[in-house]
């Protein structure tokens, strides 16, 4: 993708906001590794082509993402009687607070709630992608990219196979 | 082996000594109460009851309304014996007693305290199909597998036991099925890589009696290899390892969360088993026995007199586990004893339930797509089984390709929501869906107790049909044919009753309660419940007066998958959001609503 013109519309974000809000609402890839996009703070990002291309981690977070947290929080991220729609806690949440939800879990249980989160610390099939589950949901509340299985998505990065080796087998 | 061997002695001997359960025999032939979830040992959700009939059903008005105080999927339904109502609820898996003769004032309540760590190895939902009444208790299979025997005259837990490890994710949503002096259970958990099994407990003490399971080494899954047959031939040695690569097997899946039914002339209980796990099959290479199978085992000794493996190295998540109806009806002028069960994988299979001999096999909705139908030649070596559809194969897809169009989606042309038969018609009455899917599996890794899934799907309402995702049908299991279909909005959840008034009820998962005429179909009444319907609808009748009940309080699968609607990912840019979402009609909630005609 051409670097200029992602470098250019940081610029117009970073003037129109505080850096302070940048961190939970700017999803706009600033700058990019291998085919992994990041915000101007270094959060994790989605980038979506003009022609629908979608990068290949907002399309690796779509199959994680279906595979397990779908059975909780129903398609697409849009909720269910059971979860909240996470589409819209990723925008709520920053990015921090959104591996420390998945990784510990939540418990909210009394007289008239029995909600719990697992906590997928230890679990690899979630762990290992969870990057790629944070861009695609974050690709989801902006309204970057529509229900169901984005169409067009990018090569598989060299460095993501790498780091899918060494995450799930050691 | 020496353990079988002891196992079969021991039974041989207890038969001898223990009598039918006499209680459910006697309650269940007695049409004023519900004894089981099932209504009866054969589960066919049928009741001699006609004061409510297709002339007055019409005229059905609220008699009275109970809150559960829970606001998770409300599966099963009410048990009433003599002037006792017993309900229940979703975790915390509360037990309520109701006295019928003062207005369902509360006599007893029974709440139990399970870690709430259970609750989201639970896939998909906290739901629990219901205890079973038998020998003046009530037993109850709990999330944490806890199984309790509660005195139902007080509701003080009489004895409990342990099934299973929620910290390996076994979990229970099944009812129990009391036969004679035991109480025999499930187990679920075949997204969590569990190896499935039935255990019995002494219904007296909760001692564990026996324990088979689905895959395994013989001594495992209680099988003889000369004398269990698979359609007629015996199984054959360890044949619960044989089809499966490695250690696979050990967590296998299998898991045996559905109905169970029992015959008391041949003394077999019947069940399906589940999905083997992952649902990514490549990681699976073989038949993957005895997943997706049906069992007929002796209720005494639990060893397995016949099987048949409906699905073998399951591609899409079809699992075997929706109850076994038992009928006798009339085929090629011929009485049988049948087994009549429809199966996720959307077809539906009429056997000979003593010998597990297959008879018919026929897809029971139009839209079904990744077989062309079973091999029904005895002599062929294919014989018995389904032939895939290349196109809709994702193993022959393979890792990592996403494969679209298929029909029915892994929630199945129906799930565990049980069909009902009236003997006065000979028709069984089933609620189903009518969703197709993408699937695209990948590799996963298991750990214990975390989910091993290994499959992305997308759903939506079967293409090129009337854009619902339901379908409520009346089946003649003697041909293979439909009576009728009703089309409906969103799959049908709710499991059916038919009664000797020739009135079929069903719930829908907007909240209705219908009946319809056993014969055509034709809508008689409606009425929309506080909630979303995935209970199933009883009767009883108390004081000379007939009632019909159903919880509401949407949830489940249905819940999950339904709640924002589907889309069609296939449909292009633009026809997103097309479908109806279930938010748009219902709420969470938890009540139980009882209908009765106006004196
Ligand atoms: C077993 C069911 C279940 C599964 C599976 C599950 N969740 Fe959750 N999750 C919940 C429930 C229930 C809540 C709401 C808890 C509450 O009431 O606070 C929740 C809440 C959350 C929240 C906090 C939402 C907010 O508004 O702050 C995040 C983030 C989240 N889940 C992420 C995930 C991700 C990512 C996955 C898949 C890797 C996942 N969950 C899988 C049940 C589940």
């Amino acid at each position: 993708m051409p670097p200029t013109k992602l470098a250019a519309t940081a610029l117009a974000v970073l003037l129109a906001i505080t850096p302070a809000f940048a961190s939970n609402s700017d999803t706009v890839a600033f700058s990019q590794e291998d085919g992994k996009h990041f915000t101007v703070d270094g959060t994790p990002t989605f980038y979506v082509a003009e022609d629908g291309t979608v990068d290949w981690y907002t399309f690796s977070g779509f199959r994680r993402y279906h595979s397990e947290c779908h059975v909780c929080h129903g398609p697409d991220g849009m909720g269910s009687t059971y979860a909240p729609p996470l589409k819209d806690a990723v925008m709520a949440l920053d990015y921090w607070e959104f591996i420390g939800v998945v990784a510990a879990g939540i418990q909210n249980v009394d007289a008239s709630h029995e909600n719990v989160m697992p906590s997928f610390g230890l679990n690899k099939n979630v762990m290992c992608y969870v990057d790629d589950i944070w861009i695609y949901l974050r690709a989801r509340g902006a309204g970057a990219i529509d229900r169901g299985r984005p169409a067009k998505r990018a090569d598989r990065p060299e460095s993501f196979a790498e780091h899918e080796r060494a995450c799930m087998g050691g | 082996m020496k353990k079988l061997i002891a196992g079969l002695l021991a039974g041989v001997a207890m038969a001898g000594m223990a009598a039918a359960n006499d209680s459910v025999l006697s309650l269940q032939s007695n049409p004023n109460g519900w004894v089981l979830q099932t209504g009866d040992y054969a589960n066919t959700r049928y009741s001699r009851l006609s004061q409510i009939n297709r002339e007055n059903v019409g005229q059905l008005q609220v008699a009275w309304t109970f809150s559960t105080g829970v606001l998770r999927g409300h599966e099963g339904g009410p048990l009433v014996v003599g002037d006792t109502m017993f309900i229940h609820t979703p975790f915390p898996n509360k037990v309520y007693a109701l006295d019928l003769n003062n207005e369902g004032k509360i006599l007893w309540k029974y709440e139990p305290r399970q870690d709430p760590e259970v609750i989201p190895v639970m896939c998909c939902d906290t739901v629990n199909r219901g205890p079973a009444y038998a020998d003046g208790k009530i037993f109850l299979h709990q999330a944490d597998t806890t199984v309790v025997a509660l005195d139902a005259k007080s509701g003080r837990v009489v004895w409990s036991a342990v099934n299973g490890d929620p910290s390996k994710g076994e979990t229970n949503t099944a009812t129990v099925l009391p036969v004679k002096d035991k109480i025999i259970v499930g187990i679920s958990g075949g997204e969590f890589g569990v190896q499935g099994h039935v255990t019995a407990y002494d219904i007296n003490t909760g001692e564990r009696l026996w324990r088979a399971y689905s895959t395994g080494p013989d001594e495992q899954t209680l099988m003889d290899p000369e004398r269990t047959t698979h359609l007629g031939r015996p199984v054959g040695k360890d044949s619960g390892t044989a089809t499966w690569e490695g250690d696979q097997w050990k967590i296998g899946g299998g898991t045996t969360w559905g109905w169970y039914s029992y015959d008391p002339i041949t003394n077999l209980f019947y069940y399906g088993t589940g999905n083997p796990s992952t649902w990514n099959p490549a990681q699976r290479p073989g038949d993957n026995r005895w997943s997706m199978t049906i069992f007929a085992r002796d209720a005494d000794t639990g060893v397995a007199k016949w099987v048949y493996q409906m699905t073998p190295h399951d591609e899409w998540d079809y699992d075997g586990v929706n109850e076994m109806i038992l009928v006798d009806q009339e085929i090629d002028g011929q009485m049988r004893h049948l087994l009549v069960h429809f199966d996720r994988n959307g077809l539906a299979y009429t056997m000979d339930r003593v010998s597990g001999e297959l008879l018919l096999a026929d897809k029971y909705d139009r839209a079904v797509n990744w077989t062309t139908g079973v091999d029904m030649d005895p002599n062929s070596p294919t014989y018995g089984r389904p032939a895939v559809v290349e196109a809709f194969s994702t193993r022959a897809g393979g890792e990592d390709v996403n494969t679209t169009g298929i029909c029915p989606a892994a929630l199945g042309t129906k799930d565990q929501q049980p069909a009902a038969f009236s003997p006065r018609t000979g028709l069984f009455y089933v609620p189903t869906n009518h969703v197709c899917m993408d699937y695209e599996p990948f590799r996963v890794s298991y750990t214990a107790g975390q989910p091993y899934v290994g499959a992305t799907l997308s759903m939506y309402p079967a293409p090129n049909s009337h854009g619902g995702m339901g379908n409520f049908i009346a089946w003649d299991a003697t041909k293979g044919e439909f009576a009728w279909i009703i089309p409906e909005e969103f799959s049908v959840w709710s499991g059916a009753l038919a009664t000797a008034g020739d009135v079929v009820f069903y719930g829908t998962l907007e909240g209705f309660l219908k009946a319809v005429d056993a014969e055509t179909g034709e809508k008689l009444y409606q009425f929309k419940t506080p909630s979303g319907i995935i209970g199933n609808v009883m009767t009883y009748s108390h004081r000379g007066k007939q009632y019909v009940a159903v919880y509401s309080g949407v949830g489940g699968w249905a819940g999950i998958g339904l709640a924002a609607g589907l889309v069609n990912p296939n449909d292009g840019l633009g026809a997103v959001g097309g479908y109806a979402s279930l938010s748009d009609y219902t709420a969470l909630g938890g009540q139980l609503t009882v209908f009765t005609l106006p004196n």
